[in-house]
């Protein structure tokens, strides 16, 4: 059990080097290993589920080694509540991802070797407790994706690939400089757990050319994970990535690399820099309240149905970041109110989940209806509810989620956003709400183009979605309205360790530091 | 959990959802595609729902009151708890939704044979009965919002249960995102409650309000807020635009939903929260029901399409509910709503009715061009369809305030309601003008209606022929629900046809707002009281105006509906087309919100990102290129090939050096090595 997230990080490698030993020609094969070793990084993580306490709102399962000492460097593993739905969410979408891209026919065998370093990569980010092995993750996570969008994507693929990748190097870098930044002021140490100690206080008072280090180091670090959410003006990436790449891989990206961005933001410049937090979640509410005002505008206007869904992804990640900036409500200038700052932190990490899952739903069905139609305009099609009654059906299912219908998990991730920001933040939360409408506007018009009327006549002999797709979509979907009907068990795996950080917040800004 | 009205609460709750769920995955596989399991489903709670009624009456106790709640989420600080409440006022309403959706299952029986969607259309109407209840039962606001809004979702799916017609589509999408606008103020009335009370349910907002935890313009914006919800859900204008094209529906889910039942929400959220709506709140709400009721009656008047008529109607009539919740008699605004659901519904069934026989005769004379729904293609059916037509009468006598019948008694309570109010505020005297005007005009266009429809020379003899009874499963609800428009259904155990006084009086009792500053319900009832002789006497008064001028232009003909219609101009117009409310929209609210939804997209896509961002792809590979050429023409070409030139030229000099003699090597050895030692040696 000590070991264990070492083996949730590292199964997908082996089974990696395993396919690297595999004939190319034996296609089934390559795919059932990939199956296998994902399938079993899943038992794991359910695993560790079942074993972790959530009572504790630290660090559990701790692994810490020695690795470059010279520099100070660990290797430390570790997980709380809030990296462990993380942590089974990208087990379970990789999972899954392997049987959206069964019918991968082209380099079969680098396809899944490169997916399965995809999944460490990921992986490691959530469970790494260095901060250089963190680092180490977050660009070992860039190069397979990098190939996984070139090689296997859509007709732009090559210029989405080295889009993407430069537009996330651009920020890697940022980042790195600020992590160097925090390792030489605040003692040599990459150590997450010991910086959140002594981050707060080594960084007092410490200022570079007249501007203060908290200030410099956050919005370093902020814009590398800005790029992930994506945050506007960082966002441009995303629509040509998910539009170009293969349906398994947008799962991927929509589903967990986004999510990326919000936990760092929670994980690094909310534990090493609480005094950050107050200074920045002012414009990290009005940030979000842009994403998803502009984002869901941007979904209106949308012709392809897969760019669509990705804008969709840039306004659903807003609501995160509006709930994210409502733990400072927690601390004394706002009246200690911590039922504000339980509902906003909660409310953003649960969303991330639900946006995991919800995503990843739309992703894999737009995937179904191209593989049948070979093209994606939501004009081109038409009264496809007649001939794919089934398909419809879960479709319906999966936009009413994503519109944030009760009794769907997305509904009160949002809600809890708003109820959480709203004492703080009354005019970005009420302007915000413009979202929930423009969300349901742009759902409800492309379900109608593509679903209702009369049944366009190139499409009478589309064929029902068939039970491998079906098998992709369902037990998402099942999650999704587990939660929307009965959120407690999520909450209950998060709640402590959501305390843990508006404690950390609230008690180690000093605000005067700044 | 031990008490029976919660145990009954829990399953008329719960089993049109299991109905729901077995139709959607095995409806079409079961015999007759399912309909027994949701008639049957709804039949069970139906009985339910009367003995918990039974029950309530064998109490009769004003105070009658049964809570139940869980907790639902809990993070420590923010939790939410869920809960049932069952009141009166619960009881009562859970009977309507039942006795309605039976009726409607019944109804629908016959009315969608044959139909592709047979099974998926009864598993919507269980998913609707399944939320309605939801939001009759709820203690709290948030699960009221979720279960607001799954109405809204199966108001969707069976507005659209026709989705292969545009318009059907059109008009579902409309009336979600028409149901948003006001779920939006909804949400926010939630939150600002919630920031200032802490707690979601009715009883702790209630008693935080009366503490004071939030008061003035906070509380006033929170009522205001719900209130759109309201607005929303009951069609109130601005927001009334959904429901007429909601017509697009089976007629008898226009019937449930869109006359007795859903609309009927909005309403039921505003008596609930009455007690902490402000007095400025209140005048708000007064003049948007008030206004509603007139405006959506001057449409009304003109319209050919009989389910429109009747759209509009229920539109007006929600206005006079809202408008009695406004001017403080809100019990009186629940009395309306439990008789207008009666009536209205039956209304509804009646013309689905004539559509459906209407529709029969055109098939026959395979005919499919004419508009089954259009007045002016009928006439004369009164001996066709003698149980229709008598019921539907019943019906229009009591939507036009004919004493004897139920309608009478409960306008006339919100009518004395609004004479109060302006007898104590004379500046608001508009409000009693809005709402004796309506029912004016109320009076005059259902007899057009009756009259248009069953009255007078066919004006397609073809048909009449063809045109026949429905059969007994449609018309068994006509009378059932004609018979419940008689007045007697509500005042038992009296029997006196001009006053409300009753069971309903004894059970539904006005209570006292929570906010400072409002009358208490006393005074209301007291003033409604003194105002109820007048307000009884206008109100006949104007009702007998309306009629006769039916009677006059569409019965007798004595007046030409066509001179008037031209002495009328412009306004006739106007109404026709429904003060082109929907153009108007369109024009200034949907295609700019699309315009700039495009020309956002198009900034962010073709103007920042090909522009912006990849410029700094394009600055990076120009600089590139520049150190490029700096890099070979000057670093590698002058520089460090310079370099190697001078080496060249030096090497060649220096080659001379290179003998290739044995002993010239050991010349320059034996000399270095000398050197050396003299360099040591210092």
């Amino acid at each position: 059990m000590e070991n264990i997230l070492n083996w949730i990080i590292w199964l997908p490698i082996i089974g990696m080097v395993a396919i690297a030993f595999i004939p190319r020609e034996k296609d089934n094969l390559i795919k059932i290993t990939a199956a296998v070793a994902t399938g079993l990084q899943l038992l794991l993580t359910l695993v560790l589920w079942q074993n972790y306490d959530a009572g504790n709102g630290g660090m559990q399962f701790t692994v810490r080694g020695e690795w470059i000492p010279s520099f100070n460097i660990s290797y430390i593993l570790g997980v709380d509540g809030l990296s462990l739905p993380m942590a089974i969410l990208t087990a379970l979408l990789c999972f899954i991802g392997i049987f959206v891209s069964w019918n991968i026919n082209k380099a079969v065998k680098g396809y899944f070797a490169l997916f399965l370093l995809l999944d460490t990569g990921i992986m490691g980010v959530f469970l790494s407790m260095d901060f250089f092995l963190f680092y180490i993750f977050w660009e070992v996570m860039l190069l397979p994706m990098y190939f996984l969008i070139g090689m296997w994507g859509g007709p732009q693929r090559e210029y989405a690939a080295i889009k993407f990748f430069l537009y996330t190097l651009f920020g890697s870098v940022l980042m790195l400089v600020g992590i160097l930044g925090l390792y030489f002021t605040c003692g040599n140490t990459f150590d997450i757990q010991v910086l959140k100690q002594v981050a707060p206080e080594a960084l007092q008072g410490v200022t570079w050319w007249g501007m203060s280090a908290i200030k410099v180091i956050w919005v370093l670090l902020f814009i590398g994970f800005a790029i992930k959410v994506p945050v506007f003006p960082f966002h441009t990436w995303l629509p040509l990535a998910h539009v170009e790449a293969p349906t398994a891989i947008s799962v991927l990206l929509a589903g967990i690399l986004l999510k990326l961005g919000v936990y760092g933001i929670l994980r690094i410049n909310y534990g090493l820099m609480p005094d950050g937090v107050y200074w920045f979640s002012g414009a990290l509410a009005f940030l979000g309240l842009i994403n998803v005002v502009w984002g869901g505008l941007c979904a209106l206007a949308q012709t392809d149905l897969k760019k669509l869904v990705a804008y969709s992804s840039v306004n659903h990640m807003g609501y995160s970041l509006i709930g994210m900036a409502a733990v400072i409500a927690a601390g004394e200038a706002n009246g200690y109110n911590l039922k504000a700052a339980q509902a906003g932190l909660g409310g953003a990490v649960f969303q991330m989940f639900n946006h995991g899952t919800i995503s990843a739903m739309l992703f894999i069905l737009v995937g179904v209806i191209y593989d049948r139609a070979h093209h994606r305009e939501i004009e081109g099609f038409g009264g496809l509810a007649a001939q794919m009654p089934i398909y419809t059906g879960i479709c319906a299912m999966v936009f009413f989620a994503g519109l944030g219908l009760p009794g769907f998990s997305g509904f009160i991730s949002e809600a809890m956003c708003f109820i959480g920001a709203f004492p703080i933040y009354k005019g970005i939360v009420i302007a915000s709400t413009i979202g929930i409408l423009l969300n349901a506007a742009y759902f409800l018009w492309a379900f109608q183009r593509i679903f209702f009327g009369k049944l366009n006549e190139k499409y009478t002999d589309l064929p029902e979605i068939n039970n491998r797709e079906l098998f992709t979509v369902v037990p998402l979907l099942i999650i999704t309205l587990f939660f929307g009907i009965y959120p407690a068990p999520y909450l209950d795996i998060i709640s402590s360790t959501m305390d843990v950080i508006i404690n950390h917040v609230v008690t180690m800004a000093t605000i005067s530091g700044m | 959990m031990d008490n029976i009205f919660i145990i009954y609460s829990l399953l008329i709750l719960f089993l049109p959802l299991a109905a729901f769920v077995i139709q959607i995955f095995f409806g079409k596989k079961l015999p007759r595609e399912g309909d027994w399991v949701s008639v049957g489903a709804i039949s069970i709670t139906l009985i339910l729902a009367i003995s918990m009624f039974v029950m309530m009456l064998l109490e009769y106790n004003p105070d009658f009151r049964h809570e139940a709640s869980f907790t639902w989420l809990d993070m420590g600080a923010f939790s939410i708890d869920l809960g049932f409440l069952v009141d009166n006022i619960t009881v009562i309403m859970l009977l309507v939704v039942a006795l309605i959706s039976t009726c409607t299952h019944i109804f629908s029986i016959k009315y969608l044979a044959g139909d592709i969607r047979y099974s998926r259309y009864f598993a919507y109407l269980g998913l609707f009965t399944f939320s309605m209840n939801g939001i009759v039962l709820a203690n709290n606001l948030i699960s009221m919002y979720m279960f607001w809004e799954l109405v809204g979702v199966s108001s969707y799916l069976l507005i659209g249960h026709w989705f292969e017609k545009d318009s059907a589509a059109d008009a579902s999408k409309k009336a979600f995102l028409t149901n948003r606008v006001g779920d939006i103020g909804f949400f926010i009335g939630i939150m600002l409650l919630y920031t200032a009370v802490g707690s979601f349910t009715f009883t702790d907002i209630f008693n935080g309000v009366a503490n004071g935890m939030i008061a003035g313009t906070a509380l006033t914006f929170a009522g205001i807020g719900l209130f759109l919800g309201a607005m929303g859900k009951s069609s109130q204008f601005p927001l009334h635009i959904w429901l007429p094209d909601a017509m697009e529906g089976p007629t008898p889910v226009s019937a449930l939903m869109h006359a007795a039942t859903m609309v009927a929400a909005g309403v039921y959220l505003s008596v609930r929260i009455f007690p902490i709506l402000t007095p400025d709140a209140l005048l708000v709400v007064a003049y948007v029901g008030g206004f509603t009721a007139l405006f959506a009656a001057t449409i009304a008047v003109t319209q050919n399409d009989i389910k429109k008529v009747l759209a509009y109607s229920t539109v007006s009539q929600l206005g006079y509910m809202i408008l009695a919740v406004g001017t403080g008699v809100y019990t009186a605004a629940f009395f309306h709503l439990l008789t207008h659901a009666m009536f209205k519904a039956n209304l509804f069934y009646g013309s689905g009715s004539v559509i459906h026989s209407m529709h029969h005769a055109l098939h026959e004379k395979h005919d499919h061009e004419t508009d089954p729904q259009d007045m002016r293609n009928m006439g004369g059916f009164k001996d066709r369809m003698p149980i229709t037509y008598w019921s539907m009468l019943l019906s229009t006598f009591a939507i036009s305030g004919v004493p004897l019948f139920s309608g009478f008694l409960s306008k006339d309570a919100i009518l004395a309601g609004s004479l109060s109010f302006a007898q104590h505020h004379p500046e608001h005297f508009l409000l009693p003008v809005f709402g004796f005007g309506a029912a004016a005009i109320t009076a005059f266009y259902m007899f057009r209606m009756m009259f248009l429809t069953f009255h007078g020379k066919p004006e397609m003899p073809e048909l009449i022929e063809d045109i026949h009874e429905s059969p007994k499963e449609m018309a068994g609800p006509l009378v059932l629900l004609g018979t419940l428009s008689i007045f007697i259904w509500y005042t038992l155990p009296y029997l006196n046809p001009l006053s409300s006084h009753g069971w309903f009086t004894h059970l539904v009792v006005p209570i006292d707002s929570v906010v400072p500053g409002n009358p208490s319900a006393n005074s209301i009832e007291e003033g409604a009281h003194h105002a109820h002789g007048l307000a009884m006497y206008i109100s006949i008064g104007v009702a007998t105006l309306g009629i006769g001028l039916s009677v006059l232009m569409y019965l007798k003909k004595v007046l030409s509906a066509e001179t008037w219609r031209n002495r009328a101009g412009f306004m006739y117009d106007w109404s026709l087309n429904k003060y082109y409310f929907d153009e108007n929209y369109d024009k200034y609210l949907y295609q700019p919100t699309l315009r700039l939804a495009k020309k956002i997209a198009w900034i962010d896509w073709e103007l920042y990102d090909k522009y912006f961002i990849n410029g700094f792809g394009r600055v990076t590979s120009w600089a590139s290129r520049v150190t490029g050429k700096f890099d070979y023409n000057i670093i590698d070409q002058i520089m460090v090939d310079g370099f190697g030139r001078i080496v060249d030229n030096l090497g060649g000099t220096l080659k001379k050096v290179q003998t290739g003699r044995l002993q010239n090597y050991l010349l320059y050895v034996t000399a270095g090595i000398i050197i050396l030692m003299i360099i040591q040696s210092f």
